[in-house]
């Protein structure tokens, strides 16, 4: 069914409900680059007049990608909750955005499992930045493994000691700064230059050491394959967190090479471990607009919407914790910095409404147009938003990965200017240590008390 | 317990992460976000800075090897970024140029600026001096050497099946990081033709004068090209043994000799 809006002497039709979203989408170069974004900016504003006109309901009854052809599909409308949908269920989009500003926290965590990602995303795209942030904001997503991640007020960091060719002498200089500079809640994550499950077994096996000698209040993760971590579950080593890239469509996913039974093998085994004292949140995904489009698997789908759809694979999985990566991916995608600034708003506010534990990497490549300033403004208002965690890479700039992202010292910065704590067992760890003070704040005196308490990690 | 200081100066030293930093309250001390901004700018001017077309060809002209210029369908920087796709595609007339000077040759070296034509300046014609007197060892033909513009990695595919060659070899700037804003990169693809993935490439990469030598660049590419063109076959189901060739010795072709630079 096609969609009308008139603006004047000039009528805008819009073929279908995807395209209708992809021309409402705030312009960015995916979507240009897939042919689908607005013409001009007039068919961007009467997109978005048109799309706050459409029933919540007439999304869900018109699934993107059709039932039979997507397995993420499937899963979105098999899980759909019609208990929490109904209290939503008579609003347009253009209401939706009205409900969801006057809304308490109770009322989003209520409705969370009745929004669908092409609900998410629909309301996003008529939102302005400060709708995203004050929405998203409201809504508290708590998990639970070895500490506790989202509780109100506060901020927690993965702490990412990567290196170029996997030396363990190199990576635990890197965590001993990380946690020096009161970082590492969320995880503490090593994305390994190598993929076998040798060199994963000996990065678990140096992580599960450095978490269980000095008794510290978070998780280790590996970010390789699905199945290479499966295998090294298989071997018996010690695996917190099973990491995985998802994407929103199954063609994207097979592009990852994973399936959602894949999935659901490594959750089950993971879980089977029980290595998780406060709670069973065993999951750790990553996401980014634009991975189908780079999979030729987005079916003239907007990469937002496609991106909220990840957040459904996730979000069946009850991760632990889930970032999306924005800046990651390249100029293509997003090409500046304010694109990649709206993109990281609209992902957490779209996972936070979906129920998702969302964090950011907020970072970029050096050939976008982007810069530490532009990093710097969404790191702030993604801290305004309520963000669950960050990245805390030494020095902002990745030497495995080749990007930047944030820095141990961005996590002090947003810390100090908005008051922001740790998950609140990691803090207790800290202090114990010598390394803050009551309030949190580091004490001055280059991490002392951590390298006499932990002289193994300087060696 | 010694001096916290000295401790992290030697840590820093096991790690090339930007560690043991120091603060100044919650920010870092001023030389370090100076140097975070100096590392970062020389990284956007390799991205930038256009490639100088005419020193290239007079520096492989130098090697005696003869040398066509091509553009990509990007007509510049802000379009190559946005749109790899037409980075992808020949212009039409440089298409139809190659296809006139097609003759049977074993190997085409393409030279592409990518996203770093600093790369392409300080690393390209040292690479094919190196591998020039391997490849006469081995009594291949060479195509003449391509100087693309614009250019992205799969623009060899169509430069290779217009020149009818069995291999191309796209020497191209990679995308600069904040520590190698000069660093190139080989892609080796048997029977190149339009449509060919990444999977069935071979990526030489790091070559620079502080990374991967440009001599064992060579012998690498030589290596893997020898291995394709014998087992008909490139990508990842060829597996890089070349170190252990080269440790062994005499496995394969010894290395050139030094090169005077």
């Amino acid at each position: 069914m096609a969609y009308r809006h008139v603006v004047g002497p000039r009528t805008h039709v819009f073929a279908d409900l995807a395209t209708l979203m992809a021309k409402a989408t705030p312009v960015r170069s995916g979507d240009r680059l897939a042919g689908i974004a607005a013409e001009s900016a007039e068919e961007n504003a009467a997109a978005r007049w048109c799309l706050a006109e459409v029933p919540l309901s007439e999304i869900l009854a018109r699934p993107l990608i059709p039932y039979e052809q997507d397995d993420v599909t499937r899963l979105i409308l098999d899980t759909h909750d019609e208990a929490a949908f109904r209290e939503i269920t008579h609003l347009t989009v253009g209401d939706f955005r009205e409900f969801l500003l006057t809304a308490t926290p109770e009322v989003l965590t209520r409705i969370a499992p009745g929004v669908t990602p092409e609900i998410a995303a629909a309301v996003s795209k008529i939102m302005r930045n400060q709708d995203l942030i004050s929405v998203a904001r409201k809504v508290r997503v708590v998990t639970r493994f070895r500490n506790t991640i989202g509780l109100p007020g506060t901020l927690a960091v993965r702490l990412q000691p990567n290196h170029p060719t996997d030396d363990p002498k190199g990576i635990t200089a890197a965590i001993l700064d990380g946690l020096t500079l009161g970082c590492g809640d969320a995880v503490i994550g090593i994305n390994p230059a190598s993929d076998s499950v040798q060199a994963l077994g000996d990065l678990l096996q140096l992580l599960d050491g450095v978490i269980q000698k000095h008794a510290i209040p978070t998780q280790a993760c590996v970010l390789t394959h699905v199945t290479t971590t499966l295998a090294a579950m298989e071997r018996g080593l010690p695996v917190d967190l099973v990491f995985q890239s998802i994407a929103g469509t199954e063609k994207a996913n097979a592009g990852f090479g994973v399936t959602l039974a894949l999935l659901k093998e490594a959750h089950e085994a993971a879980l089977a471990l029980k290595r998780g004292p406060l709670g069973d949140n065993c999951m750790y995904f990553e996401t980014g607009q634009g991975s189908a489009l780079s999979a030729d698997a987005h079916h003239g789908i907007d990469q937002q919407t496609l991106e909220a759809r990840a957040y459904a694979v996730a979000r069946s999985f009850r991760p632990l914790l889930v970032n999306t990566v924005v800046g990651f991916i390249g100029p293509e995608y997003l090409y500046d910095g304010k694109e990649i600034i709206r993109a990281g708003l609209e992902d957490h506010f779209c996972g936070k409404l979906m129920g998702v534990p969302l964090g950011v990497d907020v970072c970029y490549t050096n050939h976008a147009e982007a810069d530490q300033d532009d990093m710097d403004t969404l790191l702030t208002l993604l801290g305004a938003a309520g963000c669950t965690y960050i990245m805390g890479v030494p020095g902002a700039d990745d030497v495995m990965l080749n990007y930047q992202s944030t820095s141990f010292h961005d996590s002090l910065y947003l810390r100090e200017v908005l008051g922001l704590k740790r998950a609140p067992e990691f803090e207790a760890w800290l202090h114990g240590i010598g390394l803050t003070d009551e309030a949190g704040a580091l004490l001055p005196g280059a991490g002392a008390p951590l390298l006499t308490a932990a002289p193994d990690l300087a060696a | 317990m010694s001096d916290p200081r000295e401790i992290w100066a030697r840590l820093a030293g096991l790690t090339p992460a930007r560690i043991g930093l120091g603060r100044a309250g919650s920010g870092l001390p001023t030389r370090e976000v100076l140097r975070f901004g100096l590392d970062h700018a020389q990284a956007r001017d390799a991205v930038h800075a256009p490639m100088d077309s005419e020193a290239l060809t007079g520096a492989i002209a130098d090697l005696r090897l003869r040398t066509i210029p091509v553009a990509s369908q990007a007509a510049d920087r802000a379009t190559y970024l946005r749109r790899p796709d037409l980075g992808r595609r020949l212009d039409p007339e440089d298409l139809a140029r190659l296809q006139a000077e097609a003759e049977p040759a074993d190997l085409v070296i393409v030279v592409a600026d990518g996203l770093s034509a600093r790369a392409v300046h300080e690393n390209a014609a040292p690479l094919l001096e190196a591998f020039k007197p391997l490849a006469e060892t081995a009594g291949w033909r060479l195509a003449p050497v391509v100087i693309a513009r614009q250019a992205r990695v799969a623009l060899g595919d169509a430069i290779g099946a217009a020149l009818k060659a069995r291999a191309v070899a796209v020497l191209i700037g990679e995308r600069p990081c904040l520590s190698s804003p000069d660093s190139l990169g080989i892609y080796l693809t048997l029977d190149p033709k339009i449509g060919r993935s990444d999977a069935e490439r071979n990526c030489i990469s790091n070559v620079r004068n502080a990374g991967l030598s440009h001599e064992r660049a060579a012998f690498k590419l030589h290596w893997l090209l020898a291995r394709a063109l014998t087992l008909g076959l490139s990508g990842v189901t060829l597996k890089d043994e070349s170190d252990r060739a080269l440790e062994a010795g005499g496995a394969a072709p010894a290395l050139p000799h030094s090169t005077a630079d």
